[in-house]
């Protein structure tokens, strides 16, 4: 798993690729409660994940959780297919807010 | 988590033989379960299909023949290596197994807390997806007596899939099941198999569930798998062995009444 943090204008973007699994999901816990932790919005980009685990899962939710709280806006960019069945199953989709594109959440920012 | 739509082999036996002492249990089992594919294995009580289970996860060493799956052959395997491919497996048994001093939730975090060293946050959020997942996030803190045999199956299901498995081995998942429940169950065992691409192998007698969530049938009949197919294809064959098991016709008229009444007086 790769997991770098961007710092763009008024908002972090975590580009996130590789397979998120149970070894790999607390570095993306501790990127993205770190980068929160900035008190900037944060834009989770998913496009170059190949497999994400419910580990995984589960550190976005406490991450959408925790900028909830702090009441930052908080968004996962290019759910892949397959990623998107298992929030579907989970009832997670109705909660996170997914984008298709940056300047869909740009404009959420405004 | 996510799914895949593999068509190669996850399970491989080849050969399979079992031994208690001079009966024979198992005899030359030859079997390839499809990677993401739900495999029935079905029969009558007794037929060996509880004995093939054991071999294949690794609590019953075969005399001879291999069992080739995550990349180890299960039946030759050290006990260290039994234990690295568990960990990659889900099992649900018949009776859930659940332990009955703990809360429902923290019998689905055990494997989590037993393999793993995530913060407790994340195996707190984890067990309650899987939870929600077999639609049982508001028995989180009952106590396993307090749940009924569905419900309890339930949640046997979601500690199965705690660690996300690629395989998940289900025993008679609506044994004791009313109808309705059991048919809840069977769609629950089929969205897990679309929505994370899993291979699930079940055991079971039950007619009803297997037509409705096998992709692949074997059927077994006194330690032989005497069939294998779709169900399409074993519902449409001819042998009869087979067709007596879906007609669940008795057993055969007595003939030689001779010959068994001296198989049942030891011919005195």
């Amino acid at each position: 798993m790769e997991c770098n943090v961007k710092s763009e204008f008024g908002y972090d973007l975590l580009e996130l690729s590789g397979e998120v699994d149970l070894q790999f999901s607390p570095q993306l816990r501790e990127k993205i409660l770190g980068s929160l932790k900035t008190g900037n919005p944060l834009l989770i980009d998913l496009a170059k994940v190949s497999y994400i685990d419910s580990s995984g899962i589960a550190s976005l939710v406490e991450g959408f959780q925790t900028a909830k709280t702090s009441k930052l806006q908080y968004g996962l960019l290019n759910i892949s297919n397959t990623a998107m069945q298992v929030l579907t199953l989970t009832r997670l989709d109705k909660i996170f807010d997914l984008y298709s594109s940056i300047d869909q959440f740009k404009q959420k920012l405004q | 988590m996510t799914g895949n739509t593999q068509t190669d082999t996850a399970i491989t036996i080849r050969n399979l033989v079992v031994d208690y002492g001079p009966r024979r249990i198992l005899n030359d089992i030859n079997l390839d379960i499809p990677s993401g594919q739900i495999m029935v294995i079905m029969g009558q009580s007794g037929a060996g299909k509880s004995t093939l289970l054991r071999c294949i996860l690794g609590l019953k060493k075969p005399t001879s023949g291999s069992i080739h799956m995550l990349g180890t052959d299960i039946a030759t395997a050290s006990q260290k290596e039994i234990y690295k491919a568990r960990k990659q497996i889900g099992v649900a048994f018949q009776g859930g197994a659940l332990f009955s001093s703990m809360t429902v939730g923290e019998n689905i975090e055990l494997p989590l807390r037993e393999h793993t060293n995530l913060d407790e946050k994340t195996i707190q959020i984890m067990s309650r997806i899987k939870l929600d997942m077999v639609n049982m996030l508001d028995a989180e803190h009952l106590m396993v007596a307090e749940l009924s045999g569905g419900m309890a199956k339930r949640a046997a299901l979601a500690r199965a899939i705690i660690m996300d498995p690629k395989l998940l081995f289900f025993d008679e998942p609506s044994a004791g099941l009313d109808p309705s429940t059991a048919a809840e169950l069977d769609q629950l065992i089929i969205t897990l198999k679309i929505s994370l691409g899993m291979t699930i192998v079940v055991v079971t007698h039950e007619l009803d569930s297997i037509f409705k969530i096998a992709d692949h049938i074997a059927v077994m009949k006194d330690g032989n798998i005497v069939e294998t197919g779709t169900p399409q294809q074993i519902s449409a064959s001819t042998n009869p062995e087979i067709q007596g098991l879906l007609n669940r016709k008795p057993r055969e008229t007595i003939v030689d009444t001779d010959a068994h009444l001296r198989r049942l007086t030891g011919g005195f």
